[in-house]
């Protein structure tokens, strides 16, 4: 394990700090987590900002299996929730939340799903964790952690309310 | 591999639940600025229309457009019953173009199951109804129709429900898909029609059966009324359109014993005035035109689910 | 001059091996060695084989004149020796309908011009199959294709007076009415056996009654007016307790059964796939099992196949488009051999009492379905029963290949077919 739920939290506070700063202020956040990992800690980090703030972010989810570029390579995935906040996107910030950024697919699809919602002012994105090998010129502007891997291993984390409980750990060359 | 969607019994609990709770997210689709998604893009479905049927086409049509897929719509002149084009050669002018899904229509009991099986095509195939035999999506819009408004769109959500079906069963593919899909759901399906209308052999149905409307309906969640032809008559299998109208049409006074929260359905085109009256069809309960809406959405469901990755997610094996 | 043919060590309706020699024709001797030194002979090792009558099949479609695409009487003689038979029925239902003693003597004409079996023209009851009007039986009857089996096969004649009329009719020159059992109204649009499993394909059924109704009527009006009658293919237990029922009366009532209705069930039919799609349709195990009964108790007379060739396009389509019938000729005795002879419900004997003497009788045909017996016409099939094939359509000797048997492993081999002394088939192949 290489972090345990202490470490979570502390990540999420600071990210939460950080967006805030970066942002300057709440005003015109939107917190969009890409399922499944990714919608409770954008929950998190938008309880965090409203105890600081005493405002209420927006928080939605933004589900991008039909924008991924291995759709075709692997059986037809289930759909996984897509919930736009009541404001919607156009004009805001949009902030993507995302537990592990690896190869940077993902954020790509994301990107392009966004780009069929609306048109947010700027789009940024937090993740828990950035293990590295990047495949396409993207990077996070808020991580939790960094944490240098191999090919070979695997990332996993688990969430309280998702999960047993909250976690990140490193898996070895697994067999099955 | 699971490839064509011919009869609702091929699906299994999972596949049509799954299903169902695609065509939940897809449904959001329509409330967006973009009502497009990318996931059949380069692919090509194309609508084999034997039998004329405007609607089932056009939302066919809606939903292979919305996951952008490319769009043939194909009406053969003529089924091959009246000796116009055949299906197999009409089959495998599709097979040239490279098509990746054909929906079929066609007159004929078993021509969808036909065209899966021949070799003529490669392509995934979905029966959009086949003589009297069956008419998948049909149930499937249906099925999510109800469980949207009595199972609160969760994962058996249709467990125990009671759903009375009236009308002409016998010449009925929306009947027969609806039977076996609704069964596979877990809810109880009563059939109403009058015994001429009753196929032979309906004891081994998974359904209960029943000569009385009156009886059946206050029990039931939902009502779906069927389309029945003034043409049975010739047939003799009801004596009047006003006997059977008397017998098993749903009228106001009917509707006024439904419990509160049943809702009334029925697949299209309607004969009002037979089977249904028209305040009954203009109602609240009536959930006539959401069913159109839903069509779309589920039909964008079995069309990704079959054609979005390497292989399909549902549907029969063959 | 004719070869002589000597068969050695062939066991004749399954008894104990012996020598059959066939000369100018005739069986000229039986276990004896009656050869001269003087002939030329050939010689026929048939350890392990059985010898039985030449079979005589009386419901055949040869199509010809009019579907030359589907069969001809030349391709349908062909398959008919391929199956061992040496004399076939050819059914009416031609175009033009073989309703004139110009139509029949032309089909028996034929026949003896391709000369690998006997073709025996059945004449139509009506005028065109119409049912309407009686054809002109007697100027068929009278005409060198001597018709004693008449039918509308293909259709039923449903008309209870025309039926009276045509039964009381050809006793003047002792016919017999061969009749489709099939009530039309019941019947209209019908795809395949009504039952479970017709509701659940949605296709439209062909209900039993359609069948047994009409064999009822037909027995009633039969013993009313002391006449003949043969119902074709029984297809239902049902029928088989009219025919049984009518038998223990005294009634002159003759039944048939086909092959594909001794094995195959309408099961089948859920592939969709009209290979199965046959009129009488495709019934249940209950029937087939009622039929193989009846076929072991006598109830049920003989086999017929109902050879029923269609082109390509007429079967590769949709199965209500599709054309009903199926091939029968080459695998009837394969299928008799694996449904009755297998399961010992009926001996060698008996196969040749169902396949050759009582269809020659009910027939009246003089030459054929003769006991094997020293004088007697050399019409005579060899068959290995413990061969196996596999039916491949593609090796059949009809145009046609509509048989639902592709696939199949079945009992069983015609190894010779000999009419009147001249093998039509040998080593398996045609001469
Ligand atoms: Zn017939």
């Amino acid at each position: 394990m290489v972090l345990d739920a202490r470490d979570i939290t502390r990540a999420l506070t600071r990210i939460s700090h950080e967006i805030l700063e970066r942002n300057k202020g709440a005003d015109d956040l939107v917190l969009l987590g890409i399922p499944s990992r990714g919608v409770p800690l954008a929950e998190r980090i938008a309880e965090r900002i409203a105890s600081v703030e005493g405002y209420d972010v927006p928080v939605g989810s933004l589900d991008v299996t039909m924008y991924r570029d291995d759709l075709r390579m692997k059986p037809a995935r289930a759909l996984l929730p897509t919930k736009l906040p009541p404001g919607g996107i156009d004009g805001r910030t949009v902030v993507l939340v995302d537990d592990v950024l690896f190869s940077g697919r993902t954020i790509r699809a994301a990107l392009d799903a966004l780009n069929d919602i609306g048109r947010p002012r700027a789009v940024r994105l937090a993740v828990l964790v950035d293990r590295g090998h990047r495949e396409l010129p993207i990077r996070a502007d808020f991580v939790g952690k960094n944490l240098p891997t191999s090919l070979v291993e695997r990332v996993k984390v688990t969430l309280a309310g998702v999960d047993d409980a909250d976690a990140v750990t490193i898996f070895g060359e697994v067999a099955s | 591999m699971k490839r064509h969607l011919l009869s609702a019994g091929d699906l299994t609990r999972d596949d049509a639940e799954l299903i169902l709770s695609t065509a939940a997210e897809l449904r959001e689709l329509a409330d967006r600025p973009i009502k497009k998604l990318p996931a059949l893009r380069g692919r090509t479905v194309v609508n084999l229309f034997f039998e004329d049927s405007t609607r089932t086409r056009i939302s066919f049509e809606a939903a292979a457009k919305r996951l952008s897929a490319d769009v043939i719509n194909f009406a053969a002149k003529g089924s091959s019953l009246s000796k116009g084009e055949s299906l197999k050669d009409t089959a495998l002018t599709l097979e040239a173009m490279g098509a990746d899904a054909v929906v079929v229509r066609h007159g004929a009991s078993g021509a969808p199951h036909l065209l899966a099986n021949s070799g003529w095509v490669r392509s995934s195939v979905v029966n959009a109804g086949d003589g009297t035999h069956e008419h998948p999506t049909q149930a499937l819009l249906d099925a999510f129709t109800m469980w949207r408004h009595l199972g609160e769109s969760k994962p058996g959500g249709l467990e125990g429900r009671r759903i009375a079906i009236v009308g002409d069963v016998l010449h009925s593919r929306v009947a027969r898909s609806n039977a076996l899909l609704l069964n596979t759901l877990g809810a109880e399906v009563t059939l109403v029609a009058p015994p001429t209308l009753m196929p032979v052999g309906i004891e081994s149905w998974p359904v209960q059966t029943s000569y009385d409307l009156d009886t059946v309906i206050p029990k039931a969640d939902a009502v779906m009324m069927l389309r029945v032809q003034r043409e049975r008559m010739q047939g003799g299998f009801f004596p009047t359109a006003r006997e059977y109208s008397r017998r098993y049409g749903l009228d106001g006074r009917r509707m006024a014993t439904l419990q509160d929260h049943t809702i009334v359905m029925h697949p299209g085109p309607m004969v009002r005035g037979m089977e249904i009256t028209a305040d009954v069809a203009d109602s609240s309960r009536s959930v006539i035109v959401e069913q159109v809406t839903n069509g779309v959405a589920v039909r964008m469901a079995v069309l990704y689910l079959l054609l979005g990755g390497s292989e399909p997610a549902v549907g029969g094996e063959e | 001059m004719s070869t002589t043919y000597l068969i050695k060590n062939v066991r004749v309706l399954g008894g104990e091996p012996t020598d059959l020699l066939l000369r100018d024709g005739v069986i000229a001797d039986l276990g004896g060695r009656a050869a001269s030194a003087s002939e030329r002979i050939e010689t026929i090792d048939a350890t392990g084989l059985i010898a039985l009558p030449g079979l005589v099949d009386l419901h055949t479609h040869l199509r010809e004149p009019g579907r030359e695409d589907a069969e001809t009487v030349e391709t349908g003689t062909r398959a008919a020796a391929m199956g061992g038979f040496t004399a076939v029925h050819a059914m009416a239902n031609t175009e033009p309908v073989a309703d004139t003693a110009g139509v029949v003597e032309q089909v028996w004409r034929l026949g003896r011009e391709a000369g690998f079996c006997d073709v025996y023209p059945v004449g139509a009851v009506t005028v065109g199959l119409q049912g309407e009007k009686l054809a002109e039986l007697g100027a068929m009857a009278d005409s060198a294709a001597r018709v004693r089996v008449f039918s509308d096969d293909g259709k039923c004649v449903s008309d209870a007076v025309l039926m009276r009329r045509a039964l009381e009719y050809v006793k003047a020159f002792d016919g017999v009415i061969a009749q489709h059992a099939q009530e039309p109204r019941l019947t209209e649009g019908a795809q395949m056996n009504e039952g479970e499993l017709s509701g659940k394909l949605g296709l439209t059924g062909w209900p039993a009654v359609a069948e047994e109704a009409i064999i009822a009527r037909d027995c009633l009006l039969a013993a009313h007016v002391g006449s003949r009658l043969h119902v074709c293919h029984v297809s239902t237990a049902g029928s088989v307790e009219i025919v049984r029922d009518a038998k223990r009366k005294g009634w002159d009532v003759t039944a048939e059964a086909c092959p594909h209705h001794l094995i195959l069930t309408d099961e089948l039919a859920a592939t969709y796939d009209p290979i199965y799609k046959v009129n009488p349709p495709l019934r249940t195990a209950a029937d087939v099992e009622a039929l193989r009964a009846g076929l072991a108790d006598g109830t049920i007379d003989i086999v017929a196949t109902d050879h029923a060739p269609h082109p390509h396009e007429d079967k590769d389509c949709e199965w209500a488009a599709a054309a009903f019938g199926m091939l029968g000729l080459e695998t009837a005795l394969s299928i008799v051999q694996a449904t009755m002879v297998d399961p010992g419900l009926l001996d060698w004997a008996g196969v040749a009492e169902r396949m050759s003497f009582a269809p020659a009788r009910i027939g009246r045909v003089a030459d054929h379905g003769r006991p094997i017996e020293v004088g007697e016409p050399a019409n005579v099939v060899l068959y290995d029963p413990a061969a196996r094939r596999t039916v491949d359509p593609t090796e059949s000797a009809s145009l046609s290949r509509n048989t639902p048997y592709r696939g199949m492993e079945l009992p069983g081999r015609v190894v010779a077919t000999f009419l009147r002394g001249r093998p039509t088939v040998l080593d398996g192949a045609l001469v």
